[in-house]
């Protein structure tokens, strides 16, 4: 009885394949939005993630400055004391349950070669940073102990800053302008491209620590110290140990507030896809106003078909159908029509999401659970619209249908 | 004249309407039709002939007075108890043939199978066989449009035999046909009414058509003006 009705609905929305098209269209196209925007928003909610943890996994950065809210750089309101040397010092002493720590202090520099010129990112740093930050080297060799502690020029760049001034060719053994001192190139970085704020994170050159004070910055500062957690430690507890240590040495009472602030990449990779996440909330739910729109047109549509199938229900009910049987044949027309146009809005939007991915390079995460959601939603819009209409059907007098023209 | 009673109308009344507009479309009808009987309706439009057939057809229920049809009071069921009893004991065959368009002769036929909960393959044979007792075997996969007026009534009727029913309702069934084609279905009506023993109450207007049926009633507002017997069937 189910399969004959689901058979004849059909047969009937073939009959009127493009009115029944067109009611579809609302729906596809609700069904379309949320599903594109579910898929792009968990692609990019991964993406966010991934390019936090480009920046280090199970990263710590310290920096001067009291803590503002999460994320946020330290208030104006104090005279900032600078991280220093002896608190590297104190943390590579003290700190259990770290893989590596690494001072680095960074500044935009106009980098020169032959005639070309580029403003980079430049990092004074140590050989620690490449394991804090998880970057491996295409090519070249890392700075040497020895390299570190006279602050010989040597630097390591990155691949945009490769492309700038070699192309396609070798950059190892070359000397470039940093500013106005010259540093020779004994490695290239591997690619970690863009971040998902824009920022080209290979555009950057790294140099020995102790030559980009004097030369470059012309202080001692220290703008961040990374702190990588080892594999059995995870950073929410090794964030005290740390704050223990540095207010040791920098010599601040349990009473007074840090001057320092040290931020958790992984609580902040956390902060923004539930940023995104919460985004993504606010587009599927105006994706889902047009879902109710598409039901809306189902139901007119439903209410089109039920007054010009009148003499049909009319034969119906004289033959003997009983009203649930006619309630139930537009109820099923009504359903399989909005599965059908929810079906086609789940493929246009997973090609959405595809297409979207590979154009902004995030992954592509269709989710079952949405999909499923999606299947089931749009049949109940058939059901919840198609309902009035079918009861319309159903409760006609069979006299007066039979007698409609 | 010993056939089981089919149906009594014991003073009905049928009014549309109120105060001044009220009409009575039946004004306290009285008759009774046995089991096997072929009957003509006959009367002028607005005698209350279309209203008593929708009463006898269980379309219908009366606004005042008793409508008995097979023993059951079927004027006071509700619309879903009517239309099973439509289901297992009436067949109906209308002017306009009323068939689904773009539907096979055979699934017209299935139609009422479909409402009593007969599995596919009973209501294919069972169909079969109602069209082979109209002469519509080797039509059955043609749709309304591909059959002519005279076949599109033998469909209609076989949808109506279809489920053995004990009465057909026919209303001006040859009204839309030409003389040869009435003749053929009249023909048909009479040895249903004759083989099976299938009562017949049939609406029409043409003396002629109404000679097939054994039994004569004319409607005049609202009442029954004249019940003749046919003089052989007397």
């Amino acid at each position: 009885m189910i399969w004959e009705t689901v058979r004849l609905s059909l047969r009937s929305i073939r009959r009127n394949v493009l009115r029944s098209f067109l009611t579809l269209l609302g729906i596809v196209i609700g069904v379309a939005a949320v599903i594109a925007m579910l898929t792009i928003g968990s692609g990019t909610t991964e993406k966010v993630k991934a390019d936090i943890s480009k920046l280090g996994s199970n990263l710590l950065v310290v920096r001067a400055g009291r803590p503002a809210g999460p994320g946020g750089p330290g208030g104006l309101d104090q005279v900032m004391r600078p991280l220093a040397e002896k608190d590297v010092t104190a943390l590579v002493a003290h700190l259990s349950g770290a893989r590596a720590i690494s001072p680095a202090s960074q500044k935009q520099v106009r980098v020169i070669f032959g005639t070309e010129s580029l403003t980079s990112g430049v990092t004074g740093t140590d050989s620690a940073y490449l394991d804090a930050r998880d970057w491996k080297l295409v090519s070249g060799r890392r700075f040497s102990d020895s390299e570190t502690r006279s602050g010989t020029g040597v630097c390591l760049i990155g691949e945009t800053v490769r492309q700038q001034f070699f192309g396609a060719g070798e950059p190892e053994g070359e000397i470039i302008r940093v500013n106005r001192t010259s540093c020779k190139i004994i490695g290239l970085l591997e690619p970690k491209g863009y971040t998902g704020f824009g920022q080209d994170q290979d555009n950057v050159v790294l140099m020995q620590l102790h030559a980009y004070q004097r030369r470059i910055a012309g202080n001692r500062d220290l703008d961040n110290i990374y702190i990588a957690a080892d594999d059995r430690t995870p950073t929410t507890e090794l964030q005290p140990r740390v704050e223990d240590i540095l207010r040791d040495t920098r010599r601040i009472t349990p009473d007074r507030d840090p001057d320092f602030a040290i931020r958790d990449m992984t609580q902040i990779a956390d902060a923004m896809a539930s940023a995104t996440t919460t985004m993504t909330g606010m587009l599927g739910a105006v994706a889902g106003v047009s879902l109710l729109v598409g039901g809306i047109g189902i139901m007119n549509i439903m209410l089109v078909s039920v007054t010009e199938r009148t003499r049909e229900i009319g034969i119906r009910l004289a033959i003997g159908a009983h009203e649930k049987h006619i309630l139930i044949q537009f109820l099923v027309e009504a359903t399989v029509l909005s599965l059908l146009g929810g079906i086609i809005g789940i493929l246009i939007g997973l090609s959405l999401a595809g297409l979207a991915s590979a154009t902004l390079t995030i992954p592509f995460a269709p989710s079952p659970a949405v999909i499923l959601l999606a299947v089931g939603f749009s049949a109940l819009i058939g059901m919840v619209f198609g309902f009035f209409p079918a009861l319309r059907g159903a409760r006609l007098d069979p006299i007066d249908a039979l007698r409609h023209e | 004249m010993s056939a089981p009673l089919l149906i009594t109308f014991d003073k009905v009344w049928k009014s549309y309407g109120e105060g001044e507009a009220r009409v009575h479309a039946l004004a306290g009808v009285d008759l009774a039709i046995r089991r096997g009987e072929f009957v003509a309706i006959m009367g002028p439009s607005g005698s209350g002939k279309s209203t008593a057939m929708n009463i006898i057809g269980c379309l219908d229920t009366p606004t005042v007075g008793t409508y008995s049809f097979i023993g059951v009071d079927a004027g006071r069921l509700d619309r879903n108890r009517r239309a099973l009893l439509r289901n297992l004991y009436v067949g109906f065959v209308f002017q306009g043939y009323n068939l689904l368009p773009r539907t096979t002769a055979a699934e017209n036929v299935e139609l009422p199978l479909i409402y009593r909960g007969v599995g596919a393959r009973e209501r294919r044979d069972l169909a079969m066989q109602a069209l082979a007792e109209v002469g519509l075997i080797g039509r059955e996969h043609h749709t309304p449009a591909e059959l002519s007026g005279g076949q599109q009534q033998r469909v209609a009727i076989a949808r109506a035999i279809v489920t053995r029913p004990t009465l057909l309702v026919a209303d001006e069934p040859t009204g839309n046909l030409d003389t040869a084609r009435t003749h053929e279905i009249m023909e048909l009506l009479t040895r249903l009414n004759a083989d099976l023993g299938l009562s017949i109450v049939m609406v029409t207007h043409e003396a002629d058509v109404a000679g097939y049926a054994g039994r004569t009633i004319r409607f005049l507002d609202g009442h029954v003006a004249s019940d003749t017997m046919k003089a052989e069937a007397a």
